[in-house]
């Protein structure tokens, strides 16, 4: 769906999304990341049965909300990439039990 | 003709303005909404959406039935917007949960309910202090901190700002006219009734129902009526969306029909400043997340403030001027649950009908009574 232009020097590092491993270029977000490589759904259906996916890019919709290395209620659009990092789509319901 | 058609003005289109101009138009009248523009205050787009009833009315009986009849005309009336604006109102009356955190408010909280519970005669005014399981049941993840709760069913809540939208609606496709960016300067009497004028533009109507909020003091001065209003801020929060989880709302959080939880809220003199303060949204967050700690690992995506309109005693204002006959005011807090009232019972009165004895307290004489030397 989304492609990125070739630029040939730039590092790629390896990140994992829901268990598979996904090759990036370094400094771009984990949100370009997912969509570079055809995730759309990023989240879960919280409310209204659709699943969700980034809307604005630009921090302020927070509809690209991700887990990440086990932290959820990340902004996607605005967390790079690390070479290694883990990613996983957020429970709809955080654990409540206090 | 010199009303140029219009039966009645209703000064101000937040959601008490609105509500009484909806509730004209469907009767049948001949009614112009008269508006500011976008940058105006307006409650009615910043407030929490509980339609809510328990622990109103101390001191005055009169107001907790009031807010009682409104919260039990809410059904019909969100069915009846959902009908004629095509719009959700998401209202639900399952009840709602007033929670306490410390022994003191506990206390405070009980005494203030027995103490509106007692006056409240032959009203079916409800409540009771749940024990912790079925507390737990309305709301999961309720945290260690919190003292204890106490439902009643009359509570509810609706998306305020859908409700704001919908009463437009319905009031337009009742055949009402809307006019935004006509800020009233002077009500005038003429042969007929009344000529409005904003800026340079002027219209003419039989009646005028002053319902401009914090601007209603200013408006209802000019007609011989004492009905000061200051603002009151509120500021709020309100949390990334997560999966149903609240069965009902509460007075600290509410999950709207979106999945985010907002959180409540402030009571401050601030004047017309509808900023918010670090200190006092952490304050909220800090209330909140002692009820519901699993809100330590929610985001929060946005924090706001409004300015509440009240008047010296707390309690609604609802008036019509003796120099002007047929021009009323209507001012009050919490026009999110006076809604239905508004929308039902007041179009009779500003249609020339008696105020209904129950509301006579509601005048404004009460605030010019002689202090005794
Ligand atoms: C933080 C907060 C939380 C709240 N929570 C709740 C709640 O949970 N439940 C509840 O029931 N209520 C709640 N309220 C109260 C509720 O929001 C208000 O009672 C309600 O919105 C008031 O509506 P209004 O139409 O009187 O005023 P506003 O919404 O302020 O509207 C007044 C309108 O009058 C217009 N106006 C003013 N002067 C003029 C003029 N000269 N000419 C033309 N137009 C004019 C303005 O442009 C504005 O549109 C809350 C309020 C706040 C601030």
């Amino acid at each position: 769906m989304f492609r990125k232009r070739r630029d040939a020097d730039r590092q790629r590092v390896r990140i994992v999304f829901d268990g598979r491993t996904i090759e990036a270029e370094a400094g771009a977000t984990v949100a370009a990341a997912l969509l570079c490589n055809g995730v759309v759904a990023f989240r879960d259906p919280v409310v209204s049965g659709t699943s969700r996916g980034p809307h604005c890019m630009i921090g302020a919709c927070f509809e690209c909300l991700v887990e990440i290395d086990g932290t959820p209620g990340q902004q996607a659009c605005l967390v790079p990439v690390r070479e290694g990092m883990s990613i996983g789509r957020q429970a709809p319901l955080p654990a409540v039990a206090p | 003709m010199s009303t140029n058609g219009n039966d009645v003005a209703v000064i101000g289109g937040g959601l008490v303005g609105a509500s009484i101009a909806y509730g004209l138009a469907r009767k049948g009248s001949r009614v112009v909404l008269l508006d500011e523009g976008d940058i105006a205050l307006r409650a009615s787009r910043g407030n929490f959406g509980l339609v809510w009833v328990q622990g109103k009315g101390r001191g005055r009986p009169e107001y907790a039935q009031w807010s009682l009849r409104s919260a039990t005309l809410w059904s019909a009336f969100a069915a009846e917007l959902a009908e004629v604006s095509g719009l959700d109102v998401q209202h639900e009356n399952k009840g709602g949960v007033l929670l306490t955190l410390s022994e003191a408010e506990d206390r405070q909280v009980r005494a203030l309910l027995a103490e509106i519970g007692s006056s409240a005669g032959n009203m079916r005014y409800e409540y009771e202090f749940l024990p912790r399981a079925r507390l737990e049941k309305l709301l999961p993840g309720l945290g260690p901190g919190v003292i204890s709760g106490s439902y009643s069913p009359h509570d509810g809540h609706a998306n305020p700002l859908i409700l704001l939208r919908a009463l437009h609606r319905a009031f337009v496709r009742s055949g009402g006219r809307y006019r935004p960016n006509y800020t009233v300067d002077s009500i005038r009497g003429n042969a007929d009734g009344y000529r409005i004028e904003a800026g340079g533009e002027a219209l003419e109507c039989g009646r005028v129902v002053i319902a401009a909020g914090l601007g209603s003091g200013r408006l209802a001065a000019l007609v011989g009526l004492d009905a000061p209003t200051v603002p009151v801020r509120g500021q709020l929060m309100v949390t990334e969306r997560i999966a149903p989880l609240f069965k009902v709302p509460s007075n600290l959080v509410r999950q709207t029909g979106e999945g985010g939880l907002q959180l409540g809220y402030t009571a401050e003199n601030a004047g017309y400043d509808t900023g918010v303060r670090s200190d006092m949204l952490r304050d909220i967050a800090w209330r909140c997340r002692t009820a519901f700690p699993f809100l330590d690992r929610l985001r929060v995506l946005r924090t706001w403030s409004a300015l509440r309109i009240m008047t010296p005693d707390g309690f609604p204002v609802y008036d019509e001027s003796p120099t002007h006959p047929g021009v009323y005011v209507a001012a009050c807090h919490s026009g999110v649950t006076l809604a239905a009232v508004h929308a039902f019972v007041i179009p009779d009165w500003v249609s020339g009908r008696p105020l209904a004895p129950e509301l006579g307290c509601f005048r404004t004489e009460r605030f010019n009574v002689q202090e005794a030397a």
